[in-house]
């Protein structure tokens, strides 16, 4: 909605799966650290930013899809109409998709932050604690 | 064309196997808001008066509406019409899930399918072409199986699959269309409209977009819905679902039970939305576009019924359990995944099979007639036993998948508990103490249901004195009626009805998806139209004022306990209840729009057709 101002969900650049019986995941980029979309393109159109996101250069790229090749997770794709390669910008900082989501599932936070949080929750576990800090 | 609409109808020949489209004008739609509007208008336009639901030219229509697609929150629904096999009047139904999304995106707001195929096929819909393929490996096959099946051979995940089970393959009167698994377009039959088009699945696939007017506003409008969604008027849904209808119902004597001897079922806890919650449910997840969540799927781990896994609602929980009077709730999930994968009605079912329940402890049938097994109410085995021979038509099952309807004209002796109206089976609501849902259940255009109307609400709330049959009511089911027209038309899923600031807020998203300038009573006044045209469709059909009734039983036999103890609809109150709905309609007193009203809505082609068919 924020790249297309109208509702295509096959330009979207996070895509939910659903899978029978009941289970549910949204995927889009996990901003690799090493990413091998970018050493893919032969055309150099993908580098990445600072962040961590992708940044596709529409000139270069002619949606040759080498780059949907190489990603692991199948969350960099080509736009439907335009057949250049898309990928989650991290809507200049602030991920539209996080305000939208209902259940507060989506969070955007550096691997640093996760393996933090993840440390902390693992010592109250170990410690039989439930004080902060 | 205006925004949110896709401005095309998809016309397919399945005899010809050939396709085209049609333009939608602006006009139309203004006329007919969305879905169920389009679909009934569709349904006039193409379909020959009086012919048999099961001839090829019964057209099935599929329709979406304007906020299809778009970020409006829990709009992700479609509706079904056709002639329905089981009234001979109007059949509609609606469904949700995935499957409309694709659909509106290859580029249109309606399907129309016409004919009859040869041989079986399916239809794969892949944005401007429509293919034709042979689908003989699948007929005899689940829903289940058949959707997977499609997504396997064309090669895509994305695809989505409405088909058929079984039991619209053998035309049981009451087959549904199902999609995405869990879902189902439930009532009237139109399962076996497909059917008998020899068409198994629909598949859909589209790489569109849906523009809207205002975009920006639109999106800012839809996120503070998303957060009001999740609060409290929708906690019921997300918590313990529509099950807890169970208890609620029971408790008010409103729960029909064995066939609607009872209102109360002592097995109702075994039953319960509570009870379900915390031995099977699973995962509670939503539709597209939904920030609620309603759909509580059930796992069954261990015992008999083991790996049974399916999406349990209210209704077909009630059907299938105390209907039945059955209180093994792990037999019930697996009754209510046969209906799903035979692709059957669950409350259709449960309603049949509860009926003939009682003919067997009446007598009526012998062990001789079920090939062997005791019909008996409560017992789970005959009760999966039913739905498997309905599905295929075997023994008994050959009468019952007519319908309680036809199957009580065969089984003599049994017309009086008959549980239907306009040959549509009832639902879980037991009228005789809601007498305004009654007066819903009596006038509503696709026979028994709920949700035509919702009525049952204002007594179960307390707005009304639900034991009391008095003027006024005629008003509440058709305002009623209107505005459910509307959700349905937008389409907006009824579960958010408690949320709304009041109908002006949805007139206002309305404008923001199509641009245009309605009003609140500008809705209402579509939806009276369609109500009206309806009314039409129905009447050049056959119907006559005297099919606006309710099943004997509701009328003769008073409820036996608990607070609604002895409370019945007398034919007197009913009379009064259905005239003052007339009234309030702007029809004479034998439920004929009158030429003045027609003239109001804008539809006063139809005065001829009305005037020659009143004679």
């Amino acid at each position: 909605m924020k790249h297309e101002n109208r509702f295509s969900s096959v330009a979207s650049r996070i895509r939910s799966v659903r899978l029978y019986p009941y289970r549910n995941v949204a995927l889009t980029c996990v901003l690799c650290e090493n990413p091998p979309c970018v050493k893919a393109c032969p055309r150099d159109a993908l580098t990445q930013a600072q962040d961590g996101h992708i940044v596709v250069d529409e000139d270069k790229c002619v949606g040759c899809g080498l780059c949907i090749e190489a990603c692991d997770f199948g969350v960099i794709m080509l736009h439907p109409l335009r057949m250049v390669a898309i990928v989650c910008d991290l809507c200049d900082g602030s991920p539209l998709c996080i305000d939208a989501c209902p259940e507060d599932a989506l969070t955007l936070t550096s691997r640093d932050i996760r393996a933090q949080i993840k440390r902390v929750e693992v010592a109250k576990k170990l410690t039989g604690g439930s004080s902060e800090g | 064309m205006p925004y949110g609409f896709m401005g095309r109808i998809l016309y397919i020949d399945v005899t010809e196997r050939s396709y085209k489209t049609i333009p939608l004008d602006e006009g139309f739609i203004k006329k007919w808001l969305g879905a169920t509007g389009i679909g009934i208008k569709l349904l006039m336009d193409y379909q020959e008066p009086r012919i048999d639901p099961f001839h090829p030219c019964n057209p099935l229509v599929f329709t979406v509406g304007p906020f299809v697609g778009t970020m409006v929150p829990c709009s992700s629904r479609y509706g079904v019409f056709a002639k329905s096999p089981l009234s001979n009047l109007l059949g509609e139904a609606y469904s949700a899930g995935f499957w409309c999304l694709e659909f509106k995106r290859a580029g249109y707001d309606a399907l129309v399918v016409k004919g009859k195929a040869d041989r079986p096929l399916y239809l794969y819909i892949e944005d401007d072409t429509v293919h034709f393929l042979d689908a003989s490996h699948l007929w005899g096959k689940t829903t289940w199986e058949t959707e997977d099946t499609i997504r396997r051979e064309l090669g895509d995940h994305e695809v989505r699959v409405a088909s058929i089970g079984p039991a619209g393959e053998n035309l049981v009167r009451f087959a549904c269309i199902m999609n995405d698994r869990y879902r189902a377009a439930g009532r009237t039959g139109l399962g076996a409209v497909m059917g008998s088009k020899n068409i198994k699945a629909i598949a859909v696939r589209g790489t569109g977009a849906v523009e809207v007017a205002e975009p920006k506003t639109l999106q800012e409008k839809c996120l503070e819905l998303y957060h009001r969604l999740q609060g409290p008027a929708t906690t019921k849904y997300r918590t313990l679902g529509t099950s807890a209808n169970i208890l609620v119902l029971n408790t008010a004597a409103a729960l029909p039970t064995r066939n609607y001897r009872e209102a109360m079922f002592d097995g109702a806890l075994q039953v319960s939305g509570e009870t379900l919650n915390e031995m099977f449910v699973a995962k509670i997840q939503a539709c597209p576009s939904c920030p609620m969540r309603c759909e509580h799927v059930a796992e069954v781990k261990d015992g008999k019924f083991k790996g049974t896994t399916v999406r349990v609602e209210y209704e077909s929980l009630w059907a299938l359990g105390p209907y039945c009077g059955v209180r093994e709730l792990d037999a019930v999930i697996k009754a209510i995944e046969l209906c799903d994968l035979y692709g059957m009605d669950a409350i259709s079912t449960g309603v049949v099979i509860g009926f003939v329940m009682e003919c067997f402890s009446r007598g009526l049938i012998s062990r001789e007639d079920t090939g062997g097994v005791a019909l008996e109410f409560g017992n789970s085995e005959a009760l999966l036993t039913m739905i498997e021979q309905i599905a295929f038509r075997e023994n008994l099952g050959s009468i019952l998948a007519e319908g309680v309807k036809r199957a009580s004209e065969k089984i003599s002796g049994s017309i009086d508990f008959a549980m239907h109206v306009k040959g549509v089976e009832m639902t879980g609501y037991d009228v005789r103490g809601l007498k305004t849902a009654a007066l819903g259940y009596a006038v509503s255009r696709r026979g028994a249901h709920h949700q035509t109307h919702g009525a049952y609400s204002f007594d179960l709330s307390g707005k009304v004195d639900r034991f009391k049959a008095e003027r006024g009511r005629g008003k509440l089911v058709a305002e009623s009626e209107d505005i459910y027209i509307v959700y349905d038309s937008l389409p907006l899923c009824k579960f958010t009805r408690a949320a709304w600031k009041g109908l002006e807020e949805i007139a206002y998203i309305y404008n923001l998806v199509t641009g245009f300038q309605f009003s609140a009573a500008d809705l209402l006044k579509s939806a009276e139209r369609i109500s009206n045209l309806a009314r039409i469709y129905n009447m050049r059909e056959g119907l006559t004022w005297m099919d606006d009734t309710l099943p004997p039983r509701v009328m003769k036999d008073p409820i036996p306990e608990g607070l609604a103890k002895g409370s019945k609809v007398a034919p007197e109150e009913l009379r009064m209840l259905i005239l003052d709905y007339y009234e309030a309609r702007g029809w004479d007193s034998k439920g004929v729009p009158r030429p003045s009203k027609l003239l109001e809505l804008g539809i006063e082609e139809y005065i001829p057709l009305i005037s020659y068919i009143a004679r």
